[in-house]
């Protein structure tokens, strides 16, 4: 016993003092990336959105003005809405339609996948499937919805020639709806992957157990399925709200530029070199996607769906 | 209660395939577009059978320089997977054991995903203005003559362009890598470190190659990802555009089946990265055996 315990400990004291602290230097090009590309500019975007500017540059100051600017009008009701809120509201609506979509058919991919679907190389197969448009271009994924479409598109051809409708359907293409549909095809994929993910945790004991005392399909899916997946879900969901809320791509070219978002308004005001404003939107935007991923997260704890 | 005989099974057999063609459908209708003849337009039908968008694309016709545009993306994606690959690697490795500091990182990555990605354009956007407005300023007030004749931006695709795109693909990197090194059998490195291997020799002999397989599927993300992505890249990759930035420009002014054509050729590369990949993988996974 005590030779093996000195030959132990003197084996194992280089790794003590000299491998553990080397090991966790490791991460350090790792965490410069992220220190240089993701906290300082974050932090410059804080600060210069209380600097003033004019045409053709920034001035290091202290006011509230880019704020104030975006408020404007905002807290008197008599001319309706003001343009903030409306683009707000509007992104709101977007998030929750695209999250009430892409969860509903997430969750029943994810379900297919992970209950139908009983051999491994099958299952990884189709959620092959299901990934490999990630790895594609999102912009050739949205131009490729216009010829099914668009005024002259399948869609309509289909309309006309069964005359469901008489004349071709405008609200098809550049529009919210195409927005959605692009949202959904787009970020369905984060739903599922998460979701598959806790299903594929659940052990398949439960369920039989519940079958046999009786419980029909629907019950297991409410009482043991679901609740089981709430991590799943919720990290899903986080993902695609924050794409939505932050979006100006998809709504741009899927909307035909004329819908307006928060993202887009920090994009325009970028264009127009009024960068402390863009600054100003973005910290209102980024603080209201923290706020709605705090509240998600309160019901869970990411680190252990790993 | 799953068994394949009850209608749910079929329901769900038909939600799927439904699935898989709304996921598919649309990307499959433009690259049969881009066959359309010269007299084609944007939708069907068909005006015959040619290659001739493609024939006008490769001449270069009405479009901008994409060849350029399409070097740069695949350059930049290349350069994006192995940084990729080799930081959020060596980052797995760390995170093996609680460091200094592990659990900030881990937030800043996950932070990283879900940031709102024009708000990080934009943040990196000002910091590279700010670098430019102190780099002027430093030229002309200590008079270095390099700095005032020649200087334009440090914004580009190679400094401010690569480092957005890396806050997008190391988080998936990282992630993969803590999937995997939660189902890592430890005794066969600890087996090695017993028989005399230097923490360094273990890596490369042990560690390496079990997770091969995982550091393919890194580099299919690293390289995927900078290839298509735009939304972060969008305020800060200077003067040389990137081909998704290219895209994006050509969506509102092209008419013709040129997009279409385009759209093919994308698609066709990264439909033949991802595949290259998936039979690497396999073949890693066959060659070690478990």
């Amino acid at each position: 016993m005590l030779p093996y315990i000195i030959n132990n400990s003197i084996f194992n004291m280089p790794n003590l003092f000299k491998i553990k602290p080397s090991v966790g230097l490791l991460s350090l090009p790792y965490s410069l990336v992220f220190i240089f590309f993701f906290f300082i500019p974050l932090v410059l975007t804080f600060v210069i959105s209380f600097w003033d500017y004019n045409e053709y540059s920034i001035i290091p100051d202290l006011i509230l003005e880019n704020y104030r600017y975006i408020f404007e009008n905002c807290f008197s009701f008599e001319n309706g809405m003001c343009v903030t809120f409306k683009t707000y509201l509007s992104t709101f609506m977007f998030c929750l339609i695209t999250w009430f979509f892409t969860l509903i058919i997430g969750f029943f991919v994810a379900y297919f996948l992970a209950f139908y679907v009983n051999s491994l190389t099958w299952q990884i197969a189709l959620f092959l499937l299901c990934t490999i448009p990630f790895w594609t271009s999102n912009v050739i994924r949205m131009i490729s919805w216009i010829p099914l479409l668009g005024r002259n598109g399948l869609v309509n051809d289909f309309f006309l020639s069964t005359g469901l409708t008489s004349t071709p359907q405008e609200w098809l293409l550049y529009s919210g709806f195409s927005v959605v549909l692009a949202f959904v095809h787009l970020y369905t994929l984060f739903m599922i992957v998460p979701i598959f993910n806790s299903m594929m945790r659940i052990d398949k004991s439960i369920i039989e157990a519940a079958y046999d005392n009786g419980a029909n399909g629907f019950q297991i899916l409410w009482n043991i399925i679901i609740p089981l997946c709430k991590p799943g879900i919720v990290i899903g969901s986080i993902f695609v709200i924050t794409v939505v809320m932050g979006d100006f791509i998809t709504i741009g070219i899927m909307g035909g530029q004329q819908i307006p978002s928060i993202g887009k308004i920090i994009y325009v005001e970028m264009s127009y070199l009024q960068l402390p404003a863009a600054a100003a939107n973005a910290v209102i935007l980024l603080f209201l996607t923290l706020l709605i991923i705090w509240i998600m997260t309160k019901m869970i704890d990411i680190r252990k769906e790993l | 209660m799953f068994s394949k005989k009850n209608n749910t099974y079929y329901i769900c057999v038909f939600f799927f395939s439904l699935f898989v063609l709304f996921l598919y459908g649309p990307t499959f209708t433009i690259i049969l577009l881009s066959f359309q003849g010269p007299d084609g337009g944007l939708t069907f039908p068909l005006n015959g059978i040619s290659t001739y968008w493609f024939e006008e694309l490769w001449r270069g016709g009405s479009v901008v320089d994409i060849g350029s545009a399409f070097k740069r993306s695949i350059i930049l994606g290349i350069i994006v997977m192995i940084l990729t690959v080799v930081l959020s690697v060596a980052a797995g490795l760390a995170f093996r054991k609680k460091f200094w500091g592990s659990n900030v990182l881990f937030f800043t990555t996950v932070a990283s995903l879900i940031v709102p990605s024009i708000v990080l354009s934009l943040g990196v956007a000002l910091q590279f203005r700010l670098i430019d407005d102190l780099t002027k300023w430093i030229g002309s007030s200590l008079d270095i003559s390099w700095v005032n004749d020649s200087f334009q931006t440090s914004l580009g695709m190679y400094s401010s362009g690569l480092g957005a795109q890396l806050t997008w693909t190391l988080p998936f990197g990282l992630l993969i890598m803590f999937a995997v090194f939660n189902r890592f059998d430890k005794s066969y490195e600890e087996a090695a470190r017993d028989l005399g291997a230097t923490p360094w020799k273990t890596f490369k002999e042990i560690v390496l190659p079990l997770i091969a397989p995982s550091i393919i599927g890194i580099a299919l993300f690293g390289f995927t990802l900078s290839y298509d992505e735009l939304a972060r890249s969008s305020q800060v990759m200077g003067s040389g555009n990137t081909l998704p930035l290219e895209l994006r420009g050509l969506t509102t002014t092209v008419t013709t089946p040129i997009i279409y054509a385009l759209g093919t050729v994308t698609t066709f590369v990264s439909f033949t990265v991802i595949a290259i990949s998936v039979g690497f993988y396999l073949f890693l996974k066959r060659k070690k055996g478990i």
